[in-house]
């Protein structure tokens, strides 16, 4: 993990909401080239708000977005695509009418070449569901269709991925499942800034983590002391196993 | 901001002056032969329909049930209300139809019962007739997204029409029922009659004005709303969303249907050509819209101002058009009412006069907001359910 | 509420119990027996033989309606009622393509100096139809002028309802504002007399098993099977179909897969008002050119996309064809004037049995 001078993605003060209620009052994060960054906070922090604000899916009504140096504040998620982010959000994240093989195809949609060459890699990289290509998405179970949420976000081999809570409803076998498949996406040198409710599993193989609350931040910091800090523990990591 | 407080005062302005200065300069400002007469029929005319505009109301200002065949219960209200207060047929060769039960529901030996007993027990039975049929036509439908009503009401509406047609015994095929007595007719002139009925329309608007403002203020009114806003959080907090969608709709087509049967009274004559998609149904969707749904007073301002769009176009023909205009005058006049209803959901969705919110204004501010951020509605019908891992 | 108002209520939602538990299969394989079994039945029966096929034919104009309504319905999600009168507004267009005929005054009009109909042989008769080429190219400007049309409605109209987060019904009711201001303008235009492409009687030609039919309903049937086959191609095999597909399926997700929304959207509505003007033509040369036909068509034309399934433009030709021939049939039984209820009472079953459709809602 090289030291970059600029972070590829930076967020910094922003204010956003929906409508009138504001739910980010000036949050700030960044993340390096490569590395994993962990959001935690309780519910209603404002994390899958940060997000969604910062995918252009809710207005930034203050505050500036960077990525790659380039702001990108305000631009919609179709333009987000486009510079190089992805976004799994964390529910309704397959199209469930669609069959898998054409989720991927949507993934890809702003692809001008190279779409069968990215197919067979997500499918390599997903075997689960390469057996499945046909089928419709809706009738994949849950833990099946994350990772074709994941693979549709990769279509466009991205520099970042923004996942909302991957492990969410999920089982036990299967979060580990995830976890690992992340951690391999990641390893082919895409940065990940993760919203995640089972934080000490997500800060366990990040470098970085925040901690928001009440749409601020409130405490930041490399993952490992994060873990160890006891107000973090107490707060947001339930007792020790 | 400032310009848009007067709309609504300068549109009821401009109407009131076309309705009463075309006649009064066509007659040659003989007001108390020709323009009084005719304004009272007019606002007769008002009345009724805004009895029906506030049917619609119920329907679809308070409860968000979506009613695209108000004509079929304005048909049956005003064919219920006619073969109840008609004499059965003299002639069945020629006229014929079913009932006739005027000369027998004159019951009360006193207080002359024949003036006003049929016409009550008319009314009577116009509205339990169109509650019956809303409540069928709720069965196959209110479970279902909003606009499968719509295309069953437009079914239901024309299925109607074409029965009365049709079934020659019915309601005497598409010549229709006329001679329809009229409430109270014997006691006066027949020159000051439409004075007496214009006192009547008014009457029976008052009654429905009260009874429909008394329900939706009352719990009742408030689940309605309630449910309408947002089905979801209604069902959630223990309300049957179907049994109150079904109430709405049925108290909303009874309205209508002492509409029809007022209407009927009116006339004096009822036939199928009155019924029509454009004119039974289309015109009080106008009315609604551009009153302001949610609205009560939106509801019968509505039917004033459409209603004298209607009887201006009407006017116009009496002064020396070109031949192009003349021909085409009741098209225009359409497709202006097209246009409008069109501009008043872009430019003026709230219509002339506003819904006053009364529960939270907070709260609707919020749930239109989140809503905006969800173009599209979301799907009722549920996805295939994902098997459990 | 109150019991009496519950009771019913609630028998409906046993019925769905029941419904339920024996499953939607046995339901709807039920409904395809019983519309294989009436329509086999009407076909065989040499009484019913001719409806039939006449049903048919007034099915695969139905059909081409119901594919354009199927279309926007489902990938735009809300039902278009004025489609029946841009139907026939577009058929207007390409009349006066053809002929530059516009009315003046009542049964007098005026006509342009120059018109597709000024072409060399372009009222010639192509083979046995009735029509030369110069309806094609009429139609193909209609198509164009509706495209047009339809993307000006959008922007003009369901755009900013779009934009203000409106349900479905204020698009619905704003339809309706269409639909009337589309079918005044063409009384204001042309009048309220019925007109037809070509003048003159076009007898029809006789077929085995007793069967008599015009070649144009042949071609009218042609031209609906092509193109609801063709719809269903773009829809699952092109990359614009699926994008469509998805953003009906899942508008943010499509957004968030950089799939630009507004885009989709303005391309739905100009397949949309292009197979408008199609049918549209194709329902003036079966029936009439009439300002009033376009609301008569709407309840088959919505019984069709919801028999078939919305969203789905097989399903579409399939429910349009089963409400063409129920309808034409029951005149055998029932008076004329009761073919709406045809659609109507269809309308009702599926909507109690099956209202996603015989095929499934898809898009």
């Amino acid at each position: 993990m090289g030291v970059s001078i600029l972070p590829v993605l930076e967020v910094k003060d922003v204010v956003a909401g929906y409508g009138e209620v504001e739910i980010l009052h000036g949050v700030s994060i960044k993340v390096d080239e490569g590395e994993v960054v962990t959001i935690i906070g309780p519910n209603g922090a404002g994390k899958s708000t940060l997000m969604k604000a910062v995918f252009g899916l809710i207005p930034v009504k203050k505050g500036r977005i960077t990525f790659k140096g380039r702001d990108v504040t305000g631009s919609p998620p179709e333009k987000m695509v486009r510079f190089g982010l992805s976004y799994v959000p964390q529910s309704e994240n397959a199209f469930a009418t669609l069959s898998i093989q054409e989720n991927l195809e949507m993934g890809g949609f702003i692809r001008r070449d190279g779409l069968s060459e990215r197919l067979n890699w997500a499918y390599e990289l997903f075997p689960d569901i390469a057996s499945r290509r046909h089928e419709r998405a809706g009738r994949l179970s849950g833990g099946q269709r994350q990772m074709l949420a994941l693979a549709r976000a990769l279509m466009l081999d991205p520099q970042v991925l923004l996942l909302d809570e991957p492990s969410a409803s999920l089982s036990p076998k299967m979060v580990e499942a995830i976890f690992e498949r992340v951690a391999q996406i990641n390893r082919s040198g895409v940065a990940i800034l993760m919203v995640e409710q089972n934080a000490r599993h997500a800060l366990q193989f990040s470098r970085r983590g925040y901690v928001l609350a009440m749409g601020v931040n409130r405490l930041e910091g490399a993952a490992d002391e994060l873990l160890e800090s006891a107000e973090v523990g107490k707060l947001y990591l339930g007792a020790e196993p | 901001m400032r310009l848009e407080r007067w709309i609504t005062p300068a549109a009821f302005a401009a109407v009131t002056l076309a309705v009463i200065i075309m006649p009064a300069e066509r007659s040659g400002w003989a007001f108390r032969d020709s323009v009084i007469p005719f304004l009272a029929s007019f606002a007769t005319t008002v009345a009724i329909f805004a009895v029906i505009s506030l049917g619609l109301n119920v329907q679809w200002g308070y409860t968000g049930v979506f009613n695209f065949g108000i004509a079929a219960f304005f048909m049956v209200g005003a064919y219920t209300a006619a073969i109840f207060t008609k004499p059965p047929p003299a002639q069945p060769e020629f006229v014929s139809y079913v009932g006739g039960f005027g000369d027998k529901l004159d019951f009360l030996p006193f207080l002359s019962s024949d003036q006003w007993l049929p016409f009550l027990i008319g009314t009577a039975a116009a509205a339990v007739m169109c509650g019956v049929l809303a409540f069928l036509l709720s069965i196959p439908t209110l479970r279902l997204r909003e606009d499968y009503l719509a295309i069953v009401t437009i079914g239901i509406a024309e299925l109607l029409r074409n029965v009365s047609i049709e079934e020659r015994g019915l309601v005497n095929s598409a010549r229709g029922l006329t001679g329809i007595p009229r409430p109270f007719h014997d006691f006066f002139d027949p020159g000051d009659y439409r004075f007496v009925y214009f006192g009547i329309a008014l009457g029976v608007l008052a009654l429905v004005y009260l009874a429909v403002e008394r329900g939706i203020r009352s719990p009742w009114g408030r689940v309605l709303r309630a449910l309408r806003e947002d089905e979801l959080t209604t069902a959630a907090s223990g309300k049957n969303v179907f049994a109150f969608k079904t109430q709405g709709f049925v108290f909303g087509a009874m309205i209508m249907g002492i509409g029809g049967s007022v209407f009927a009274y009116e006339r004096g004559s009822v036939s199928p050509d009155t019924f029509t998609h454009f004119f039974a149904t289309f015109i009080f969707w106008a009315m609604l819209i551009m009153g302001g749904s949610g609205n009560n007073k939106g509801a019968v301002l509505g039917a004033y101002i459409v209603w004298g769009l209607w009887i201006i176009s009407l006017q116009l023909l009496g002064y020396d058009l070109p031949q192009f205009l003349r021909s085409r005058i009741f098209f225009i006049r359409d497709f202006i009412l097209g246009a409008l209803i069109i501009a008043v959901l872009l430019l003026r969705p709230q219509g002339l006069l506003p819904e006053e919110r009364r529960v939270s204004i907070w709260l609707e501010r919020q749930l239109k907001r989140r809503r905006r951020l969800w173009p599209w509605p979301r799907r009722r019908e549920p996805t295939e359910a994902a098997p459990v891992d | 509420m109150t019991d009496a108002v519950s009771r019913p209520a609630d028998l409906v939602g046993r019925a769905q119990d029941i419904r339920r538990r024996y499953g939607d299969t046995a339901v709807t394989a039920a409904l395809w027996l019983l519309i294989v079994g009436l329509v086999l039945w009407s076909a065989l029966n040499s009484d019913t033989r001719q409806l039939f096929v006449n049903g048919v034919v007034v099915g695969s104009v139905f059909a081409l309606g119901a594919i354009g309504l199927t279309l926007i319905y489902g990938i735009l999600k809300f039902g278009n009622f004025a489609h029946g009168d841009l139907m026939m507004l577009g058929a207007y267009f390409a009349f006066f393509a053809l002929t530059g005929r516009v009315s003046e005054r009542p049964r007098f009009d005026k006509e342009l100096p120059w018109s597709l109909d000024s072409l060399p042989g372009a009222v010639d008769r192509l083979g046995d139809l009735t029509f030369g080429y110069g309806l094609i190219i009429a139609a193909v400007v209609a198509v164009a002028v509706m495209a047009a049309l339809s993307i000006g409605l959008d922007r003009l109209i369901y755009r900013p309802l779009r934009r203000r987060g409106a349900g479905i019904v204020i698009f619905a009711i704003a339809s309706l504002g269409v639909a009337i201001a589309a079918r005044s303008l063409m009384l204001i235009i042309w009048g309220p007399e019925p007109r037809s492409y070509v003048t003159g009687i076009h007898k029809a030609q006789q077929y085995p098993f007793d069967i008599r039919l015009k070649t144009d309903q042949i071609f009218i049937f042609a031209v609906a099977v092509g193109l609801a086959v063709l719809v269903y191609l773009l829809l699952y095999r092109t990359k614009l179909g699926k994008a469509m597909r998805a953003m009906s399926d899942n508008p943010d997700l499509a957004r968030v897969s950089g799939i630009n929304t507004d885009q989709i959207i303005a391309w739905t509505w100009v397949i949309g008002g292009a197979l408008v003007a199609v049918a549209g033509v194709l329902l003036a040369i079966q029936a009439q050119l009439n300002p009033q036909l376009g609301f008569v068509i709407l309840l088959p034309l919505f019984a069709s996309a919801i028999l078939g399934g919305i969203g789905n433009p097989i399903g579409a030709l399939t429910g349009a064809l089963v409400v063409g021939i129920a309808q034409e049939v029951a005149v055998e039984y029932f008076a004329p004037g009761y073919k709406s209820g045809v659609a109507f009472v269809i309308l009702i079953v599926i909507l109690l049995l099956r209202p996603r459709g015989l095929l499934g809602a898809r898009v």
